[in-house]
């Protein structure tokens, strides 16, 4: 903490700063903001940091708050995990991308889904036409598991999944495939995004009500507490929030409450906080203004620590530790003169690594208008190169520290991010404010919002509403500007599928489902009955379906 | 037809693609802008958008899609209503490519908007294709 003295001659110094000097040059615009409408003054000076204490406030690196980082060396430790997402169609091709990756001498395997499976539907349903395997693979039962898995050594990978309502059926399929061959899941590695409520209000991507898919998060916990030692449960996501539309006080406020509400659940059953929180970890969105950004993740950091420590009373440091993935924003990005986004992702890569994050993806610069091309996915990876070996900004930790502007925006982004956690907790917890349509609206507003400034011409989009080119004007891209994958492997997949179901054994399906039926109506765990499920090849939709029937499906308040 | 004081518009996003902002803002938009709006939501078949339509009795329908399933799910639509006979304008929106943009037009969609276009773009085509429809009938 500064001397009081010394503020107010501070104080004094800077009014006559204003008056005599700044008053004479006026600004450009009328006011100032970051991207998240926080007022912005000119300068900052000790008077707006007067009550930081630094061993309270910022501490060290490694130790709690951990507002300078998670771990002690930071990159000069070990470089944060380039970790750039990747779709694939079939299980046939992925399985060849894990055996190319482990040739490569890395372990990661990380398996996004199409849209059918990640909403619980089987390839040959109605709803999923023109879908199947075109945003990722497409796991109809554990058949396709085993598809996907063949030839791999399981214990010798680590597997990610990034899935949410259908995780009771996805990880179960996993669980499934790897005691038949006789390995225990004690000794596997893995990650599953299982995170559902945002699914609710942000990525749109649900299954169940919000409070049923609770319900069944608190089940997988409940069974990774018991039997998964070395699998991170829940991969908490505030990208989604971001990207509709929420400002940085929103996407830290409705993550961390969507953490809230699943640790409340967990401990009324019984679960132990230490037990689970080693396990988590969070993904965050990276928007275009700099200096905020780093400020979220400092922020981000003492938030969670404050969240374990003293409303939850974890004992075992790990707890208190957040650890982070970033991914540069997919929003910020434009369609127009996309070449422009490669200097995006450029800026929000060094935000991230500043910050302090584990692990980050950079939006390839077409994500704009599709999938990934292989030069785009290149490009990402080099960018993260040039910032790791050439920039120099990996070489000290925390460099930011210390500025008056960034600690204080750092305390700004805490403190709003507080009210939001706080406001939804007067309201009921985020189950609540999720079915009511509370944060849809919330979101909608703030995105309809931002796209008035835009158009306006109050916020600034180079190349769309300032510095558009003359012959680009109106102008849309065309096929060979892009990559799609081809929807070939759609009548395949319903053939397996349909095969599968005239082979498989169909009384065991049937007692399989009956007894997951019954579970639900008793609102017991459903894990052990959605893996036995699993091992009578019972689809992901016949599973989900059961589901359905004792736990609803979500319909969205439309504004 | 009636001479109606508002006009009535359906939005809706068909098949499975998740990405509503940009439906959303323009419901917001076309309010603010003095129309009535029916959105639908997420998740719709063209069997229920078409039905939809009718029961609502709006002026306009606009489809929103950022998905890989854009022109079959266009396509779908206007099979629907051509085959009530249906004489009601469809707009769409969505990640759209030129050469989808121009199969969307032959189709018989009458106008289709990307990323980037703004609120005026919409309302003022909005309002122009109702007009010449009323004006037709």
């Amino acid at each position: 903490m500064i001397n009081k003295d010394d503020i107010e001659n501070i104080k004094k110094s800077r009014e006559a700063w204003q008056d005599n000097t700044l008053s004479k040059l006026p600004p450009c615009q009328a006011k100032f903001e970051t991207v998240s409408d926080i007022p912005i003054k000119d300068i900052y000076t000790p008077e707006d940091i007067k009550d930081l204490d630094y061993l309270r406030d910022l501490g060290f690196p490694g130790e709690y708050p951990f507002t300078r980082g998670a771990y002690a060396p930071m990159n000069r430790g070990r470089q944060w995990v380039i970790r750039q997402v990747v779709g694939v169609g079939t299980a046939e091709e992925t399985n060849k991308r894990h055996k190319f990756v482990m040739q490569q001498g890395q372990t990661g395997m990380s398996n996004d889904f199409d849209l059918p499976t990640l909403i619980g539907l089987d390839s040959d349903d109605p709803l999923a036409v023109g879908e199947v395997g075109r945003v990722g693979v497409s796991i109809d039962s554990l058949e396709d598991m085993e598809k996907l898995y063949n030839g791999i050594p399981l214990e010798k990978a680590n597997h990610s999944f990034t899935i949410n309502h259908p995780t009771v059926a996805i990880l179960s399929m996993f669980i499934a495939l790897v005691e038949k061959q006789g390995l225990s899941m004690e000794k596997i590695a893995g990650t599953t995004q299982n995170d559902p409520l945002k699914e609710c209000f942000a990525m749109k991507v649900f299954v169940f009500p919000p409070k049923a898919s609770v319900k069944m998060l608190v089940d997988t916990w409940e069974y990774a507490a018991r039997f998964l030692p070395k699998w991170n449960i829940s991969n908490l996501n505030g990208y989604p929030t971001r990207d509709s539309g929420g400002t940085v006080y929103h996407e830290l406020g409705l993550t961390f409450a969507s953490g809230i509400q699943y640790f409340d659940e967990a401990i009324k059953r019984g679960i132990d906080v230490d037990a689970i929180a080693p396990r988590i970890s969070l993904m965050w969105y990276v928007h275009k203004d700099f200096l905020e950004e780093i400020a979220k993740f400092r922020a981000a950091r003492r938030i969670w620590a404050k969240i374990m420590k003293e409303r939850y009373h974890a004992i075992n440091p790990q707890s208190w530790k957040l650890r982070m993935h970033a991914q540069t924003g997919g929003a910020t990005y434009t369609f127009q003169q996309p070449e422009n986004n490669i200097v995006r992702g450029t800026i929000g890569g060094m935000a991230a690594v500043l910050g302090g994050v584990q692990s980050l993806a950079i939006a390839c610069y077409d994500e704009a208008l599709s999938i990934p091309s292989e030069k785009a996915h290149k490009l990402s990876i080099r960018t993260q190169q040039v910032i790791a070996h050439e920039s120099g900004v990996t070489s000290v930790v925390d460099p930011f520290a210390g500025s008056y502007y960034m600690e204080w925006l750092t305390n700004e982004v805490e403190e709003r991010t507080w009210k939001i956690i706080n406001d939804i907790e007067e309201r009921g917890g985020l189950a609540v404010c999720t079915e009511n349509g509370y944060i849809d609206r919330m979101l909608a507003n703030q995105v309809y919002e931002y796209n008035k400034a835009v158009e306006k011409g109050e916020q600034i989009v180079v190349g769309v509403n300032a510095f558009a080119d003359e012959e680009e004007k109106g102008k849309l891209p065309s096929e060979k500007d892009i990559f799609r994958v081809s929807s070939d492997n759609e009548e395949k997949q319903i053939a397996s599928l349909k095969r599968l179901k005239r082979e498989r054994n169909q009384l065991a399906v049937k007692n399989a489902l009956d007894d997951l039926l019954r579970a639900s109506e008793k609102n017991e765990n459903v894990m052990p009955y959605c893996i036995a499920a699993a091992k009578a090849y019972c689809t992901e939709g016949e599973i989900i379906g059961a589901l359905k029937k004792v736990y609803g499906e979500y319909e969205p308040s439309t504004i | 037809m009636n001479e109606k004081s508002k006009i009535r518009v359906l939005l809706a996003k068909p098949g499975l693609d998740a990405h509503d902002n940009g439906v959303k803002t323009v419901a917001f938009a076309l309010r603010d802008a003095g129309m009535e709006v029916i959105y639908l939501g997420m998740r719709q078949t063209p069997e229920n958008i078409v039905r939809s339509a009718f029961q609502e009795d709006v002026d306009i329908i606009g489809l929103s899609c950022h998905g890989a399933a854009i022109v079959p799910l266009g396509e779908r639509v206007m099979k629907l209503l051509r085959e009530k006979n249906a004489d009601i304008p469809v707009i769409y929106g969505g990640t759209i490519l030129n050469e989808d943009r121009d199969k969307l037009l032959s189709m018989g969609i009458k106008e289709t908007f990307s990323p980037g276009a703004s609120f005026s773009q919409i309302i003022n085509s909005i309002v122009k294709l109702v007009a010449e429809n009323q004006n037709k009938n």
